[in-house]
């Protein structure tokens, strides 16, 4: 059984000559709870695929079905419902609301979902509490150090408890003790059943997933499956 | 976490924008309520001053003879020597519909009287009712009493008397009580007494040669007080003196076109304001937007919280320009009232309007910005980062 199924996906930037092709005819199917870190060098098209498969970036061709719904056949406002549902977002730079506390921010994706106040508050006081925040809830994001504003992110990307967790170089700014502190969390998370598809540069956070995809000129070169990240994960 | 948080939250990180705003509208409603409120107090003031003016209603008796002028006012024919009204016909004037609205009844009797130098136009009046119908008379002495007689200034220089002395008119011996204070029309050259001594004076008892009447005309429609008269006074022609009136409502008018035009384009350079204003701070806001739409929010919650902010801006720009339209109507009426000061009252319909109006300029204007925001792609929007 496949939870995420992508079909001969392309997509295409500009037209005739100066046409690029972003993502060649990729495919691949992603179990329920998988752990999958996408790789490649920049420019190789793996954020243009993360998009794709966040809702945000229909592809040129190709389907995209998740939980078997034709995620491009959805309307626009479906497919702002479908993300909303279904996915979860951790970008490279945070991308925190700067006027908002940080307790505001995590529950900004329950704003427009039909909850009461004080759901939503406990909701994402557990979400805080999840990435070890709850005490700095109070606080602005300008308050906070790096590290702790992905671990924000991450608190508000898994709120409302998405099925799916996409990350766009979760790591990219950060240290490598604070990089090792988000892998293990999105370990945690995977643990308890979450599919996690992250894009990253970096071998030793890719280390921590369990398959490795590897793009290359829009085109999906290497997945396989990794056998040493419960090690990791361990360790 | 409401939508409603995330705008206000966005105007107090934003407060120079947000300002910069409001002021576009504040100075805009602030406009349109100024000048509405300057025109409302000014009509107000000129209706209660026209109450003021004197006589606006005239009754001479239907005649075909002779026209003349009298207070340098045209009014048609008036033949004091041939027709007369009897002064008995006058009380049915308060049988009319609109009899509240009149404020004196003056009956005048005219005639040419002689004296030892020469002859005189003399008026027999109401003086009670002159204080009313000529509010602009000020008399150096006394008004008269059955014995006495008021001088115009230009008939007292020329007939040389003073202030108790004595003059025979037509036989009666009276005493100047006083001399009218120049008022540049042609009471100057009159002289006058009560009703009883010029009737007395012309043989004219019970019978009077016109009649003035002040009308409180602000509400009042004048037009129908002079047919009202008409047909309770058949044998008299009833005219209204409106030429001062419709001159200065004129002037009015054309000041009011002239200031809404103004007003129209201030508003509209307001709107400007608010369009720029508002697309620059969605461009600012394009991460945000591309987070918001990322997460899950519909286009419809990216304009609600566009509108939100637009409709918390306009909501307060309606209240402090109403206030400082109010307050500038306020100093432009102290500063260029003649007499005294014309207060600019509450009025509940002009406020509510002004805050309409700001929330519908306000809005309006963010209309556009609104749709920018929510046609963002979010995957564009974040890639442009």
């Amino acid at each position: 059984m496949s939870y995420i199924l992508a079909d001969h996906l392309i997509k295409t930037f500009g037209a005739a000559d100066a046409a690029v092709q972003a993502v060649s005819d990729i495919s691949f199917r992603i179990a329920p709870g998988e752990f999958i870190a996408i790789m490649g060098e920049s420019g190789a098209g793996k954020s243009t695929l993360l998009g794709i498969l966040g809702a945000m970036n229909a592809p040129s061709s190709g389907r995209l079905l998740v939980d078997d719904i034709d995620v491009y056949h959805l309307r626009q406002e479906q497919r702002a419902d479908f993300r909303r549902e279904y996915l979860g977002f951790v970008f490279q730079s945070f991308h925190l609301v700067p006027y908002l506390s940080v307790i505001e921010n995590v529950m900004l994706p329950l704003t427009v979902t039909r909850r009461s106040k004080t759901e939503k508050r406990a909701m994402a006081r557990e979400a805080l509490s999840q990435v070890g925040l709850a005490e700095k809830a109070g606080r602005l994001p300008g308050e906070i150090s790096g590290g702790e504003k992905e671990r924000v992110a991450v608190a508000r990307a898994i709120v409302n408890e998405p099925p799916v967790l996409l990350a766009d170089e979760p790591t990219g700014n950060l240290d490598t003790k604070n990089s090792g502190e988000i892998m293990r969390m999105f370990q945690r998370l995977n643990a308890g059943g979450m599919t996690i598809i992250m894009v990253t540069h970096s071998a030793e956070c890719a280390g921590h997933a369990r398959r490795v995809m590897k793009v290359s000129d829009g085109r999906l070169l290497e997945d396989r499956v990794v056998a040493e990240a419960g090690l990791r994960m361990a360790s | 976490m409401t939508l409603r948080l995330i705008s206000l939250r966005n105007l107090m990180r934003r407060k120079g924008k947000a300002a910069f705003i409001l002021a576009g509208l504040v100075i805009g409603v602030a406009t349109v309520v100024g000048i509405i409120s300057f025109v409302e107090a000014t009509t107000h003031d000129i209706a209660h001053k026209l109450e003021q003016y004197g006589a606006n209603i005239l009754i001479v008796p239907r005649t075909e003879n002779l026209s003349l002028s009298y207070g340098g006012l045209s009014l048609g024919g008036v033949s004091f020597e041939l027709e007369e009204i009897r002064e008995s016909e006058l009380a049915r004037i308060s049988t009319i519909k609109n009899h509240r609205n009149i404020a004196a009844v003056g009956p005048i009797v005219l005639g040419v009287a002689s004296v030892e130098s020469g002859r005189i136009l003399m008026a027999g009046v109401d003086f009670k009712a002159a204080g009313i119908l000529k509010p602009w008379w000020r008399v150096r002495g006394a008004y008269p009493d059955g014995n006495g007689i008021l001088l115009g200034a230009e008939a007292a220089r020329i007939l040389n008397l003073n202030t108790g002395s004595r003059l025979v008119v037509n036989g009666l011996d009276l005493t100047v009580s006083g001399i009218l204070e120049p008022t540049g029309s042609q009471d100057d050259h009159l002289a006058f007494a009560i009703l009883a001594t010029a009737q007395q004076a012309f043989q004219k008892n019970g019978r009077i040669s016109m009649a003035e009447v002040a009308a409180l005309c602000k509400d009042c429609p004048i037009d129908d007080m002079v047919r009202q008269i008409s047909e309770v006074l058949p044998g008299a022609k009833v005219m209204a003196i409106q030429q001062v009136v419709k001159s200065r409502m004129e002037m009015l008018a054309q000041f009011t076109h002239f200031s809404y035009g103004i007003s129209g384009a201030i508003l509209f350079v307001g709107g400007l304001v608010v369009l720029v204003t508002m697309m620059g701070s969605v461009r600012e806001r394009t991460d945000e937007i591309g987070i918001f739409r990322a997460i899950g929010f519909r286009r419809g919650h990216i304009m609600q919280i566009v509108f939100l902010e637009a409709g918390i801006i306009s909501g307060l720009a309606g209240i402090f320009g109403y206030v400082l339209g109010v307050g500038c109507a306020q100093a432009a009426l102290s500063l260029l009232a003649e007499g005294p000061t014309v207060h600019v009252p509450f009025n509940p319909g002009l406020a509510l309007g002004s805050l309409a109006l700001a929330l519908a300029l306000g809005l309006a204007a963010s209309a556009y910005p609104a749709a920018m925001a929510a046609r963002l792609d979010p995957n564009e929007a974040l890639r442009a980062l």
